[in-house]
């Protein structure tokens, strides 16, 4: 199944990166229609903040803590800031080598 | 029908034994055919009730093959995702796959006859486990279900994938000591063997009645537990799945931890303590999901974060909250195992599933990349896809139940899954930096299988009433109105502004070609540096006792020597004449002393 911009027609082992043929262009690699899809996401979000005060929220078994105007989107956002701000000093505690388990000291080791 | 009594797994063991005995297109229909009639057996001629049972060592009854909703609904599932399973792996023992990678990172092409068999017997087993109707029966393909998929991983036929093996054997055989030493306590205290609700009667006060079911209970608890992934024993996930073949895992997603989730539904609905318990399997995998590089392994971590939302449910245990883990342990099979098939495809064509090493493939594989996709938004929630209907039953009973702070953890928990699952898996794979791979699209049946989960993802989200109808439990939930579709809508886009805004800024952290510590040091570093301590020390004190002892020993042997020698008194020969004055004088004292 060849895909648009397929410049392999030998079969070989597809793993290499080709930098001896054309490289096939994609539309992350076209600027323009980037900026105009974060554009379109940005409008999305945008419609959401709308649609809530427009339609509200009324669900049947509300969280006490749920009421605030935007309180599922400022969460989701804030979310997203705490987990990889959390994340990153959690990795500086954590990292080791990748063969951290095989040298000698760990079960693996020979 | 006859076919009706016959247990579910005797057709996949009768169908293993063929498939080891077949090749080529015969084996293909044979391994398509078995799930496929096998599901239309259970869907079409099984009904609730007993179906096999006899009397064991006089006293017990073992029933092997016990219907009811909850078990026929696993039964109904398991078949579905060993046929998808099979369909996936159907080109395995082709031959190389044209432009696939089959040397360091093995495609599992040369074993797939012990794949096959493996699969075959690995799935006969987790439908020998939730058909089991006693403790006896559950034990056995319990251990089964271990011994049988570990071949899954040692198919990967590398050093590492060996040593994983055999780690995951020796951890599921404890899961399965456990399980067998906590049933014979419980029958000791009960008298039967039945595989019921474990935990007691629930507390007036509605807490969850763990106390009651006793010691023997608490280790039937951790012996599922294991196999669920609980906090501190997760760690088999994350260590198997990313070192077994790129179909094996398919499988490994599908049945051994939905089996736990199974097992926890039966016996402890509503005990409190899996509430926390899956708030906490819910809350800690995402953050090493941001930082882990092998993206098999990220979903590995994914695995448990949604298993913490059934296990939650599990907990609260309202009919809408274990229908809610029922049906999210359904749903998950499906999409997870989408996911697990779009990295395996991955990993075909280019050999490799890191983060670091990937990128730019919707160039050339667009048609993985969009069914990945599919599962992304499935696994996330995004409304008319799966998790969307699932998901949100255990979120509504979570509060319906007054868990507000647990409910705002899950809550948290589905902003990392968008993050994990959702984001980084197929955008570090398909999109992100271009890593130059030009790699074709996997082979026609893998995709095919892809397509069918992708499918079933968005059947299941915009029909629920299909699957709800199947749920153990009554209950009446509507997971459509606009307040959830608007709620759910912005959470996860504004979550996905908010990555937006982690990347452009910089801060998102990269990918590392490292390992992050998890509880596996415990097993993997500290027990070995605790052996090779507390043995070092053993055998210090062991040639210290010896030597102490050799010396005294030696010691008395000198004293011995001093008196015995040739030169010592008691060496000595004596004349006959001392002795018979000896013995004179003694026989004159015991006169005396009679007289």
């Amino acid at each position: 199944m060849s895909a648009p911009g397929e410049r392999r027609p030998d079969g070989e082992a597809g793993q290499e990166p080709d930098h001896g043929h054309k490289q096939p262009i994609g539309w992350m690699d076209k600027p323009d229609f980037v900026k105009r899809l974060f554009l379109a996401f940005y409008a999305i979000c945008g419609v959401l903040i709308v649609a809530e005060v427009v339609f509200g929220k009324a669900t049947e078994h509300p969280h006490p803590y749920e009421g605030p105007f935007g309180f599922y989107a400022v969460y989701g956002f804030i979310s997203f800031w705490f987990l990889v701000l959390l994340a990153k000093p959690m990795r500086k505690l954590l990292i080791r080598s990748e063969d951290y388990y095989e040298r000698e000291g760990g079960d693996d080791a020979e | 029908m006859m076919l009706s009594s016959l247990p579910p797994f005797a057709l996949f063991f009768i169908g293993a034994v063929a498939v080891g005995f077949t090749k080529g297109l015969p084996r293909k229909v044979l391994v398509l055919a078995i799930p496929l009639l096998g599901g239309l057996n259970l869907w079409f001629n099984v009904d609730p009730g007993l179906h096999l049972q006899f009397q064991f060592l006089g006293e017990y009854t073992v029933t092997p093959f016990r219907a009811d909703k909850l078990s026929l609904l696993f039964g109904y599932l398991f078949h579905l995702a060993a046929f998808l399973g099979f369909l996936y792996a159907l080109h395995l023992g082709d031959g190389d796959v044209d432009g696939a990678v089959a040397e360091e990172d093995q495609t599992g092409g040369d074993t797939a006859g012990l794949q096959h068999v493996s699969a075959m017997l690995y799935a006969g087993s987790a439908l020998g486990a939730v058909f089991a109707g006693d403790f006896i029966t559950l034990f056995v393909f319990w251990e089964l279900l271990a011994l049988t998929s570990v071949f899954l991983i040692w198919a990967r036929n590398s050093e590492r994938s060996y040593a994983t093996g055999f780690r995951y054997l020796i951890i599921h055989v404890v899961s399965g000591v456990l399980l067998l030493s906590g049933a014979l306590m419980l029958a000791n205290r009960t008298g039967s063997i039945e595989f019921g609700h474990i935990a007691g009667e629930l507390g007036s006060d509605g807490s969850g009645g763990l106390i009651a079911a006793g010691p023997g209970g608490w280790i039937l608890l951790i012996a599922f537990g294991i196999k669920a992934g609980f906090p501190l024993a997760h760690n088999w996930i994350t260590e198997s799945y990313p070192e077994s073949t790129p179909t094996g895992a398919v499988f490994l997603s599908a049945f051994t931890t939905k089996v736990a989730v199974y097992a926890l539904a039966r016996g402890f609905g509503g005990a409190d303590a899996l509430i926390y318990i899956g708030t906490a399997m819910t809350f800690f995998p995402i953050f090493y999901a941001v930082l882990e590089n092998d993206l098999r392994r990220v979903l590995g971590y994914s695995m448990i974060n949604q298993i913490g939302f059934m296990v939650a449910g599990i907990g609260i245990g309202t009919a809408l909250a274990v229908n809610g883990a029922v049906a999210h342990a359904f749903a998950d099979v499906i999409f997870k195992g989408l996911l697990f098939m779009a990295m395996g495809a991955v990993m075909t064509m280019t050999g490799r599933t890191k983060g670091t090493d990937l990128g730019g493939l919707y160039k050339t594989m667009p048609f993985t990349a969009t069914l990945c996709i599919v599962g992304a938004m499935a696994i996330s929630a995004f409304p008319f896809f799966s998790a969307f209907v699932t998901k949100s039953m255990i979120m509504v009973a979570a509060i319906e139940e007054h868990h507000y702070i647990v409910w705002l953890f899950m809550l948290f928990a589905s902003a990392g899954v968008l993050e994990h699952a959702g984001i980084k898996i197929p955008f570090f794979s398909f999109f992100a930096h271009d890593s130059g791979i030009r790699a074709k699209e996997p082979p026609k049946n893998m995709l095919i299988a892809m397509s069918i989960g992708a499918v079933l993802c968005v059947l299941i989200g915009m029909f629920p009433r299909q699957l709800y109808a199947l749920l153990p439990m009554e209950m009446d939930y509507h997971p459509y109105d606009t307040t959830h579709v608007l709620v759910q809508l912005q959470l996860l886009c504004f979550g996905a502004l908010g990555f937006i805004t982690l990347m452009k800024s910089g801060v998102y952290p990269d990918e590392k070609r490292a390992v992050h510590i998890d509880a596996e040091i415990l097993y993997r570093k500290l027990a070995p540096w605790l052996v090779r301590t507390v043995g070092g020390a053993v055998a210090r004190i062991d040639a210290y006792v010896r030597a102490s002892v050799l010396e005294l020993v030696g010691s008395v042997l000198q004293v011995a020597a001093k008196a015995h020698g040739p030169v010592g008194p008691l060496a000595r020969s004596w004349p006959t004449g001392s002795m018979v004055l000896w013995v004179a004088i003694l026989l004159v004292a015991y006169l005396l002393f009679y007289l």
